[in-house]
């Protein structure tokens, strides 16, 4: 189980320089795709719906209610033969899914905000107990004040729970990734849950043009589930026993252990599923970083305007560059340093606040990252767009503005910046 | 006793041997976590002359640490006996025992 740790080659950064949000790999025998209209979360929903999923358990919560709704449908209609429970609450649902996932099932589930945050005690246990579910958090703002509209406060206030967690950038990311997220899961080597987050509204109820791979394809891709070991009466175990400080320590740093391993099976599914539909995933997409000086990295739906107005600007002659992290934990780090040594400043995006903390969640992360590299890359963090509040062109305009002035002067001059919040 | 010997075992195992997910894949280990540790003030003595063979303080102990001994005393075929790796000493076995052949004791008082 514990392989050795595979040598960094710098693979999973995949450069890029297109348009649109395709890489299109040379040489691939690419699949048969349909192209149709999606919204982030029917795409979810058509996901699970081809990943031939035996049990669903979830709770509709703004803005991830498409995807029960849509996937009840399948369930109504007979499309699948899927076990759908309707349960009370997200604390259940999960709890559902981590028993029906001990029993060896292939099990989704889908939540967002007050929802990922009533399941946090569960989201342990399906870590520490080692089940490979798979859940879209559509990500939105957290209560009080109520909000029902996107931000990243609820993953990135769960993010230590010893899931894998993925970011898409839009449907067709959302769609891509569900499909890896339960190759990534199952894997014997890996055996932990998945979590695949999409920005509510902006990419959960926008409906985009996208390709569908056909069902055989993802069949093929995707083989039954084979379980390390499952609840079952022929050979009986016990899960969730007591472990007292003689043995917890010890399995607590196993856990880490398949965590910080499973970024190699990330990169091996994302390789994988680029060879069947020309639309190579790893953990982190670079743009213009071969002679940036400044760039700016973030997550989810934002990386879209990033790099569109990365494009602008590299069309004027500035240096600047953009980088989106598909895989948020595990962190890739060698990666990602190995894409941003070069630059002179970064700014780091935050769609939330760590309160009280000296900087934003990504921003931390990156700053460790850098720790004892030696490295002086001047960074910027920058918060936005919390409870759904609009992340315009012109706004990441000043973002590149003053990272460029970073770049240029070498001088950070606000610890966070709060973008486009009144002053 | 072997079940001690593979707890003091399992004890130096490294953190990559540990079975995946904390799994037991024997049933009754439970027996090997001597929770008697947690017991305070007093233990119970039981005394074998006294006592007439009706196994309530068996029946009534919550903790299962009252036990039954294929060991032939006097004109019995069964002693009881007291587990204390698990008896927590809440004295209900002698509360209960209806010829008083249980005692209460100092912990440190040696019972034979």
């Amino acid at each position: 189980m514990y392989r050795k740790k595979g040598k960094f080659t710098g693979e999973g950064v995949i450069p890029y320089s297109g348009e649109g949000s395709t890489v299109t790999i040379e040489g691939a025998a690419v699949c048969t795709q349909t192209g149709c209209a999606y919204t982030g979360n029917e795409a979810v929903a058509y996901a699970a719906k081809q990943c031939n999923v035996d049990v669903v358990s979830a709770y509709p919560i703004t803005p991830q209610t498409i995807i029960v709704e849509r996937f009840s449908e399948y369930v109504a209609n007979g499309e699948v033969d899927t076990k759908f429970l309707a349960v009370e609450s997200e604390h259940s649902a999960m709890s559902a899914c981590v028993g029906a996932s001990l029993g060896g099932a292939r099990v989704f589930t889908s939540t967002a905000s007050q929802g990922l945050a009533l399941m946090h005690e569960v989201l342990y246990l399906a870590s520490g107990l080692r089940c490979p579910i798979v859940m879209a958090v559509v990500n939105r703002a957290l209560s009080a004040p109520i909000n029902i509209h996107g931000d990243q406060s609820d993953m990135m206030g769960s993010r230590d729970c010893g899931w894998i967690q993925l970011f898409a950038e839009n449907a067709q990311e959302s769609y891509d990734l569900t499909i890896q997220a339960f190759k990534i899961a199952e894997d014997k080597g890996v055996h932990l849950p998945v979590s695949v987050n999409l920005d509510g509204f902006t990419v959960s109820h926008a409906t985009e043009s996208m390709k569908a791979c056909a069902d055989e394809d993802v069949h093929n891709f995707l083989p039954p589930r084979e379980s390390l070991f499952k609840v079952d009466p022929t050979t009986p175990i016990s899960v969730g026993g007591m472990a007292l400080p003689e043995y917890y320590y010890e399995f607590k740093r196993q856990q880490e252990e398949a965590l910080q391993l499973s970024k190699l099976f990330v990169n091996r599914v994302g390789k994988e599923y680029g060879k069947m539909t020309g639309r190579r995933y790893g953990y982190l997409r670079t743009y213009g970083l071969e002679d940036a000086d400044a760039a700016v990295i973030s997550l989810g739906s934002t990386c879209g305007n990033v790099r569109s107005v990365a494009r602008t600007l590299r069309a004027k002659g500035k240096k600047v560059g953009a980088i989106k992290l598909w895989m948020y934990r595990p962190f890739p780090r060698e990666e990602l340093f190995s894409a941003i040594k070069d630059l002179k400043a970064l700014a780091v995006m935050d769609r939330a606040i760590s309160f009280g903390a000296p900087q934003g969640a990504l921003c931390s992360d990156i700053a460790a990252t850098l720790l004892n590299t030696g490295s002086d890359i001047k960074i910027l963090n920058m918060i936005y767009g919390l409870g759904g509040r609009d992340i315009p062109p012109s706004t990441i305009n000043t973002v590149f503005t003053d990272t460029l002035r970073a770049a240029k002067t070498g001088k950070v001059k606000e610890r966070i910046n709060y973008l486009d919040v009144r002053e | 006793m072997s079940k001690e010997k593979s707890l003091a075992e399992k004890m130096k195992l490294p953190w990559k041997k540990m079975p995946i997910a904390g799994i037991m894949f024997e049933p009754g280990s439970t027996v090997e976590y001597r929770t008697g540790e947690w017991r305070i003030e007093k233990k119970p003595a039981i005394n074998q002359d006294k006592c007439i063979r009706c196994f309530i303080c068996w029946i009534v102990c919550p903790d299962v640490s009252i036990t039954r001994q294929p060991k032939p005393y006097k004109n019995y075929t069964e002693s009881v006996e007291v587990d204390y790796y698990h008896c927590k000493g809440c004295g209900i076995c002698a509360a209960e025992c209806p010829v008083d052949a249980i005692e209460m004791v100092e912990e440190s008082k040696v019972v034979p």
